[in-house]
């Protein structure tokens, strides 16, 4: 069989003259729809469409551990009801997640555990320092507890407090969408990997 | 009147001359300090002859410095009576064993195993001696005054 004569496949219909014609038209009969006053139209671009639909439906994943657990139900609850922000429905499966919010102490027994779960989750997703022990180790500083949970995972959104207030994480919420919608779709090659085993051991000298 | 702390030490006293080495009952904090060697024995006593019919705490305090090193501090309730009574003993550095109050007490099973987890004290007679807060590749036990204060052992992430 002859190679270089490559059949075309079958299913690809060429275009028409007329029909390419139309389509070179488009922008200008769009233009003069627009100024005719149609409103059943509207031009954007990707980025603007998908960052807007994902920053409005976020999936969160609840990784709750200690006392911000009782604000984290709070701002969950229908009086600050994060539902409004289109953030409410929680999946309990990081598959099904697509904000890790991670609420509470981290310990270092716990560590290995919310890394998996964030290696678990499907891409794009976004995590959320919620209240002072997972962005710095809190008033914890001891042979337990992890000092901010940037040393296993990438952090997005910090929300300070002890915990944080209600407004304090809408706040928060608010400006990691902002921060979606300023996102490249396709996203440009960046994977947000966890912190492997091959992360730089830094020894401090033992007192 | 005797207060109830009291007259369930003066019964250890009495029953135990030999094994109790302090006593105090100062505002109904009534405390006895037994020789370790006999805890199973006093314990025994307590629960059968003195109505403290519930364990309510086992913890340990770490006197770096003194001999002996380490004090095991149980903690009975009489739930009949509502009084309470502390039992301590002195365990040493070198031998940190003591016997386990499991067969009496079945609280005393996850308490001794967080007092083993974090001082270091074993307990001789206890079913399932492992560690219970911490994971297994924790090295050292981290409640000892002699614990590096700095000392820190993750499982992932940098290592301080």
């Amino acid at each position: 069989m002859d190679r270089t004569q490559a059949r075309k496949p079958r299913h690809i219909v060429e275009p028409t003259e007329a029909q390419r014609q139309r389509v070179k038209e488009m922008p200008a009969r769009a233009v003069e729809y627009l100024r005719q006053g149609g409103d059943s139209f509207l031009a954007t671009r990707a980025d603007a469409l998908v960052n807007w639909s994902r920053k409005y439906s976020m999936f969160l994943y609840p990784f709750v551990t200690a006392c911000c657990g009782m604000e984290f139900m709070s701002v969950a609850g229908p009086r600050y009801d994060l539902d409004r922000f289109g953030c409410a429905l929680p999946r309990f499966s990081p598959r099904q997640a697509d904000l890790l919010m991670v609420v509470g102490t981290i310990t270092h027994r716990n560590a290995p555990i919310l890394k998996k779960v964030y290696d678990q989750m499907a891409e794009p997703k976004w995590v959320m320092a919620f209240g002072a022990c997972t962005c710095s180790g809190g008033p914890y500083n001891n042979y337990a507890t992890v000092q901010g949970i940037d040393t296993i995972v990438p952090v997005d959104i910090y929300i300070p407090g002890c915990p944080p207030r209600p407004e304090a994480v809408m706040e928060g919420l608010m400006k990691l969408q902002a921060r979606i919608q300023a996102e490249k779709v396709p996203a440009d090659g960046r994977h947000k990997e966890s912190v492997d085993s091959a992360y730089p051991v830094i020894e401090k000298p033992i007192a | 009147m005797e207060d109830f702390g009291s007259s369930a030490l003066r019964k250890l006293i009495d029953e135990f001359s030999d094994a109790v080495q302090l006593t105090h009952a100062d505002h109904g904090d009534a405390t006895a300090l037994v020789d370790p060697a006999r805890i199973e024995d006093v314990m025994r006593f307590l629960r059968d002859e003195a109505d403290f019919d519930m364990l309510m705490d086992v913890t340990a305090v770490d006197y770096l410095g003194q001999t002996p090193r380490f004090e095991m501090v149980y903690h009975l309730y009489a739930t009949g009576p509502n009084q309470r009574l502390r039992i301590k003993a002195r365990v040493a550095e070198e031998t940190p064993e003591i016997a386990s109050v499991v067969p009496l007490y079945a609280s005393a099973d996850w308490m001794e195993r967080e007092v083993f987890d974090l001082y270091g004290i074993r307990f001789d007679g206890h079913p399932d001696l492992r560690r219970i807060l911490l994971y297994e590749e924790f090295e050292g036990y981290p409640l000892r005054k002699d614990y590096p204060k700095e000392r820190r052992q993750p499982l992932v992430g940098p290592r301080n």
